[in-house]
């Protein structure tokens, strides 16, 4: 549970530092002084939407990373799993489909919409073919007789592979609805919310596959 | 570091809050039952909470005839009991008291207290609803699949959950997991809703520290909640491919009925560590909603700001952040390193420093207060008194030498029942006397309301207080009958029928609390617009019950904190949180 911990540790202390901020000195049932002030624009409901689902998505591949390590601690039954080298394939394409994301993000912002249009169909169709890598990756595997029950290594393997999938596959019902929104004639303006989560949560979805792909490398 | 002027901290920009963006529908399905205003959600899930415990409640009751009067019904036999005994726990404490304190209060009062028009992501909020209904449905529905409702314990543990033999095992069990899945991801629609609104959405003025405790509480066990739950959706998802798969993440190499099974290497252990990591912060999920709420009754009806602000403020974080390292105490019996033992006995004794810093503050706002003694500040007394002696039994099970001897009898029964049950139980209820009249415009008939605080607070002292002595003496926990034991004397046998029968009437208390709740949307009295004459926002809305968008054309704009009461010159004993200070431009 070290790993849950320390996450959990950073997150509060992020979470308490801030509320000292806002609170040290904070005197509220004393008469006021000073001017309103205003949020800063940056901060928006939708990011921090996204900051708050984000922590708790962590949360849960925390979590999951934790279970992984102890299991494989507390039973002798642990036996790796190959690595297919297809996985390496699949990464490069999930790094693209970020980058695309990004270059749509840019375009979206300096209203440049062919560059937008092209940014977020290369992203989404990296995605998508990412997604069918990793179901290719898992018949490889099972052609293979590393079957999801046989062993401990194995059953969480498809679990973290499809714990991550499953984020992915809700990404891209927002990206479809970017998309649609797109061909529908919203403008680049328009767009730039959505284009903008959808980008910051690729580019957290490929951190967590980075980290995902390094532990079952690893162990 | 200087002094900082209050108003000095950030500010929404009005023209921010004025974007959002309400859906107006006309028809009565859109405004009442596809609905994305939060106050409307906020019921759904208050009536789908109730209707669901109060099958908890058949349940316990079930249980009790039981165990009181073990020979003279045939209502329940082994299997059923330990089904029953399962439903009425998981019911209670996610179906029932987290959805209602979150899903419930969180969705009515947060806009309302920071001065929002509404949730920040209303359709997410709509669909959080439909998911923690569909979980209710798809638990219910285990009653009636062949083998009935899950009867491994509400703690899920395997490997009798999966194993032959347990009742439920045949799709019940299986049920409950899915459903469980399906109010985790509800939930967590509903929990960003409640952080980001908090965050994003106050009105101008309305700086942290100038919010009402309630929501500072309903704030931060959200937090924990979406921290939490995915400990609990990993441990199920895992559970799920144990049980359907044949996976061993959890499952042991076991014998059943004579066969070898399939499982080999699983650890039971790691689905304890999973479950309590989720299972502790759970508790404190239910209990700091009740501390806001609390705090805000407490404050209200003794005419007086609460003691300690700042120290109840950051008691809440302090408690919510320890919340998650005192996990390990559920397992004290389970086996561990006693350098182990040592560290969570340690945290787990050291939580009772800010909760007692709560107590003394709550205490202290009492002191020299204009007490009004009327049934919302009856409940919270009520529950004053319920959470400390609940709290000094958790001193006893927190120590490990105390706790192994003491585990699995009904000392521990007795303990968490009065603090996890009853104390929140009596906030919730403190609540609805409380806020009733905003929600409908009509006052709750305060007789009924005194004959149900009466019966239930001094009822469940009869049905909980005897049991902390059976544990003393013995006697174990989830036993469907004790027939000749030698060590269990004939006083616990009387005791056992006793409880039964004050289980009885407190049950009955609450048919008349229901009865309240529906004369008095008819025919109650009339309340105004701020019958408790109190200072936060809710109460100072143009239409009670507030209409969609809560405020009128213009939000309101905060000047003050929400405890001004008995201000010493004021022309009245409590100053809205809306009328500026004298010499203050109104903005």
């Amino acid at each position: 549970m070290i790993i849950s911990l320390v996450f959990l540790s950073l997150l509060m202390a992020l979470f308490g530092g801030w509320l000292f901020s806002h609170s040290i000195n904070v005197r509220p049932w004393e008469v006021p002084g000073g001017a309103l002030g205003e949020r800063p624009a940056a901060v928006t409901a939708p990011r921090v939407g996204l900051a708050v689902f984000l922590a708790v998505a962590t949360s849960l591949f925390a979590l999951t990373i934790s279970a992984y390590m102890m299991r494989m601690e507390m039973g002798a039954d642990w036996r790796s799993l190959p690595t297919p080298g297809l996985l390496w394939f699949n990464t490069a394409l999930l790094v693209l489909g970020s980058l695309a994301l990004q270059r749509a993000w840019g375009a979206a912002r300096h209203g440049r919409r062919g560059e937008l249009g092209i940014g977020l169909i290369a992203g989404g169709a990296c995605s998508i073919a990412f997604v069918l890598g990793q179901g290719l990756v898992w018949w490889q595997l099972e052609a293979a007789g590393h079957y999801l029950a046989a062993n401990p290594a194995n059953a969480f393997f498809y679990l973290l592979t499809a714990l991550h999938g499953l984020h992915l596959l809700g990404g891209l019902v927002v990206w479809a609805r970017t998309l649609f929104r797109f061909r529908g004639g919203a403008t680049p303006e328009r767009l730039c919310g959505s284009v903008e989560l959808c980008a910051l949560y690729w580019h957290y979805l490929l951190v967590v596959w980075g980290i995902l792909f390094m532990l079952v490398l690893s162990t | 570091m200087a002094e900082r002027g209050h108003d000095s901290a950030s500010y929404a920009a009005a023209s921010d809050i004025e974007e959002m963006e309400l859906v107006h529908p006309k028809t009565f399905i859109g405004k009442y039952i596809w609905s994305q205003d939060a106050k409307v959600i906020a019921i759904q899930y208050a009536i789908t909470a109730t209707a669901i415990g109060l099958v908890a409640l058949v349940l316990s009751i079930l249980i009790r005839l039981q165990l009181g009067f073990p020979n003279a019904f045939s209502l329940v036999d082994p299997s059923n009991y330990l089904q029953y005994v399962t439903m009425h726990g998981m019911i209670m404490v996610v179906y029932l008291l987290t959805a209602l304190l979150l899903g419930g209060f969180g969705n009515y009062l947060i806009p309302l207290m920071c001065g929002a028009r509404d949730m920040v992501f209303p359709y997410l909020n709509m669909l959080s609803y439909w998911f923690y209904l569909a979980s209710v449905l798809i638990l219910v529905a285990s009653f009636f699949v062949p083998g009935g409702p899950s009867g491994g314990g509400w703690t899920l543990y395997p490997p009798q959950v999966i194993s032959q033999g347990t009742p439920g095992v045949d799709g019940g069990i299986l049920l409950m997991l899915v459903s469980l899945s399906v109010f985790i991801i509800g939930f967590t629609m509903g929990g960003l809703n409640y952080v980001v609104t908090v965050l994003q959405a106050r009105t101008r003025g309305m700086t942290l520290m100038r919010l009402p405790l309630t929501v500072w509480g309903i704030f931060m066990a959200t937090v924990m909640a979406l921290l939490a739950f995915p400990a609990l959706l990993v441990a199920v998802l895992m559970t799920i491919c144990d049980l359907l798969l044949g996976t061993s993440f959890f499952m042991p190499e076991m014998q059943t009925l004579g066969e070898q099974s399939s499982h080999e290497g699983g650890s039971p252990l790691l689905f304890q560590h999973l479950f309590w990591f989720f299972g502790h912060p759970e508790v404190y999920i239910v209990a700091l909603p009740a501390f806001g709420i609390v705090s805000d009754l407490l404050a209200t009806h003794a005419r007086k700001n609460i003691f300690g602000y700042r120290m109840m403020v950051w008691a809440i974080i302090i408690i919510g952040v320890l919340s998650f390292i005192v996990w390990a105490h559920h397992m004290f019996v389970s086996g561990m390193n006693p350098y182990f033992g040592f560290l969570f006995a340690t945290t787990t004794l050291i939580i009772a420093v800010p909760t007692a810093i709560k107590v003394y503050n709550w205490v202290l706002t009492l002191w020299r207060g204009n007490i009004h003694l009327s049934v919302p500040m009856l409940f919270a007394i009520g529950f004053l008194f319920t959470f400390v002696n609940g709290g000094l039994s958790g001193l006893f099970l927190g120590n490990v030498t105390v706790d192994v001897p003491l585990s699995d009898t009904y000392f521990v029964v007795g303990h968490f029942h009065m603090v996890m049950a009853v104390a929140p139980i009596l906030v919730i209820f403190g609540a609805i006397y409380h806020w009733y009249p905003k929600v409908t415009g009509r006052m709750l008939d305060d007789r009924l309301g005194k004959v149900h605080f009466w019966v239930t607070f001094l009822g469940t002292y009869v049905i909980y207080f005897p049991m902390h002595f059976m544990g003393f003496a013995g006697v174990p926990r989830r036993y469907y009958a004790y027939g000749e034991t030698a060590f269990i004397p004939d006083s616990v046998v009387t005791m056992n029928s006793v409880i039964t029968v004050a289980a009885i009437i407190v049950s009955l208390a609450q048919v008349l609390f229901l009865f309240n709740l529906a004369w008095s949307y008819f025919r109650g009295r009339e309340s105004g617009p701020n019958p408790w004459q109190a200072t936060t926002l809710e109460w100072q809305t143009e239409h009670t019950p507030p209409r969609h968008g809560n405020f009128g054309d213009e939000l309101p704009v905060v000047h003050r904190w929400a405890y001004d009461y008995s201000v010493p010159g004021a022309e009245r004993d409590f100053i809205p949180q809306t009328v500026p200070h004298e010499g203050e431009e109104r903005r």
